[in-house]
């Protein structure tokens, strides 16, 4: 079990913003930090991973004090055995796959899981590589290996996979899912896609301006409790026409584009770039394998 | 042609490199990272040989090391170091002499790498020392030949602080640039000619290395 309790006072561009969290996490769970750019997840990554020293607080990771204000503890990043992937992925520029993955083992005998690793992400080409011969896609799955290879305790993951197509995206939560899975590591996934957070997370913390908007299982968290359909799915606002006495919201879903018949009342209430649940109650829908 | 103050300039210049190379990262390391109150201090300080006329560090280092101050005789009475007219003082006024140009290159070659390389090498466990010699350093190759290269062509450059603190005595401390203004004054132009001609070359050799290496021209011949 994690708990988190965290203060500290950021400089935001427009002005200061109070950074204030408390939260807890179950043993070998995966849960997502969601919010807006700006809303704090980063600096609460930084702080659980002792890069960014929080004003107040504590942090305890299954007995283990990390950070207590009251107490003067503070451990330095090196003790707190945390794997941290990085929005750049801070892959060394002088070291090729193979010596990446070896220069973050702890114990040189553990040689094996070098090959473990290489095969679960699929590295087997890519050992004698160095980063700049790699796609972005590829240099994220070393910068997961890397971290994985020093059997981590927490998993920190800083928006992984933002800088990704969208076919490669998905790939890569199927790595994150299945890692998680056989390694049952305690992971922190940040992201700002809500698509991401249904398909990765069990439970979800929503940062708004450094508080906590709100926390639980996504579905409920996204939904706000209302919608009960039998058929949901999420996307966002491209556009919005109104076509004699109803208007027609178009809205990407993934990667296609699904429009929606909308009230004018419900219209109104709506602009481009929003996030929204497209749900039904009223039929089946049918479902054809394409491949 | 007399080889001894070419050697003697090469000699100081290679000391003074290897005494700084040990003293200036660990300096320019600290500058690179540190939030202290005292960094523009100290910047200005390593900084100051660069604008100081060389004769100005050169009288106070005379004055320092001079067995009639207190410095200089503590040195002589505990260490038995004379400092004065002595090839270890100059060594020590080109270490002073040319911290610039070895701090320097490598403080903002620390500063321009990614601050997430080194802490993502933090948690992945490893000491600081770990991460700088094994992370750091490696990536900022050219930042480590311009300072290598910068303090070794500089100290052979040296004039005014060798000739305060130095003076010109043959073997000890009459290094090329001395021998050169001595040749002179004694009316002698052709050795003057060839010792400037040989420090010319050498130099000039020595920087277009610097600058094929940085602008990736080696690597362009070789493949």
């Amino acid at each position: 079990m994690m708990t988190v309790k965290l203060h500290r006072t950021l400089e935001a561009p427009q002005g200061p913003m109070s950074l204030e969290v408390d939260f807890e996490i179950p043993p070998g769970q995966l849960i997502t930090l969601y919010g807006e750019s700006g809303a704090g997840k980063t600096s609460v990554l930084r702080m659980l991973s002792g890069l960014m020293l929080p004003d107040y607080g504590c942090i305890t990771f299954d007995q283990d004090i990390w950070f207590d204000s009251e107490k003067k503890i503070n451990k330095r990043p090196q003790e707190r055995n945390i794997g941290y992937v990085f929005q750049d992925y801070a892959l060394f520029p002088n070291m090729t796959v193979d010596e990446q993955i070896r220069f973050s083992l702890k114990n040189k005998s553990e040689k094996n899981i070098i090959s473990e690793l290489i095969d679960v992400l699929e590295l087997g080409n890519l050992r004698h590589r160095t980063p700049v011969m790699l796609s972005g896609g590829q240099q994220q799955r070393v910068a997961l290996a890397r971290v994985l290879a020093c059997k981590p305790h927490l998993l920190l993951l800083d928006e992984p996979l933002s800088a990704l197509g969208f076919n490669m995206r998905q790939r890569l939560q199927d790595y994150i899912i299945s890692i998680q899975h056989k390694y049952k590591l305690t992971t922190i996934l940040v992201s700002h896609d809500v698509g991401e957070v249904y398909r990765l997370s069990q439970s979800v913390i929503w940062l708004e301006d450094g508080k906590i908007k709100d926390q639980g299982d996504p579905k409920s968290v996204f939904s706000h409790k209302q919608t009960s359909g039998n058929f949901q799915l999420l996307g966002e606002v491209l556009r919005i026409e109104k076509a004699d006495v109803i208007y027609i919201t178009t809205v990407l879903i993934g990667n296609s584009l699904v429009k929606v018949v909308t009230e004018e009342s419900e219209a109104i209430k709506l602009k481009a770039g929003d996030k929204v649940l497209v749900a039904s109650k009223a039929f089946y829908p049918i479902i054809q394998q394409v491949e | 042609m007399i080889w001894e103050p070419i050697i003697l300039t090469f000699k100081l210049a290679l000391i003074t490199t290897l005494a700084l190379i040990v003293i200036g990262l660990p300096l320019a390391y600290w500058l690179s990272e540190t939030r202290s109150r005292i960094k523009p201090v100290v910047e200005t300080l390593v900084s100051m040989p660069l604008v100081l006329p060389p004769t100005v560090l050169g009288f106070y280092l005379l004055v320092a090391f001079s067995p009639s101050y207190a410095l200089g005789r503590w040195l002589d009475e505990h260490l038995n170091l004379q400092l004065v007219f002595t090839f270890e003082g100059l060594v020590i006024a080109s270490v002073i002499y040319s911290l610039p140009f070895m701090v320097q290159p490598l403080q903002s070659g620390l500063s321009n790498l990614p601050p997430s390389l080194k802490e993502a090498s933090y948690l992945l466990g490893k000491s600081k020392a770990t991460t700088l010699f094994r992370v750091l350093l490696p990536n900022m190759k050219s930042s480590l030949l311009t300072g290598l290269v910068l303090t070794f062509a500089h100290t052979i450059g040296e004039f005014g602080v060798v000739l305060m603190i130095g003076g010109n005595i043959p073997g000890r401390t009459k290094v090329a640039s001395i021998a050169i203004y001595d040749e002179v004054e004694s009316l002698n132009y052709g050795l003057a000619n060839t010792y400037s001609l040989f420090l010319f070359v050498v130099t000039f050799v020595i920087l277009l290395v610097v600058y094929l290496f940085n602008g990736g021209y080696l690597k362009k011949m070789v493949s």
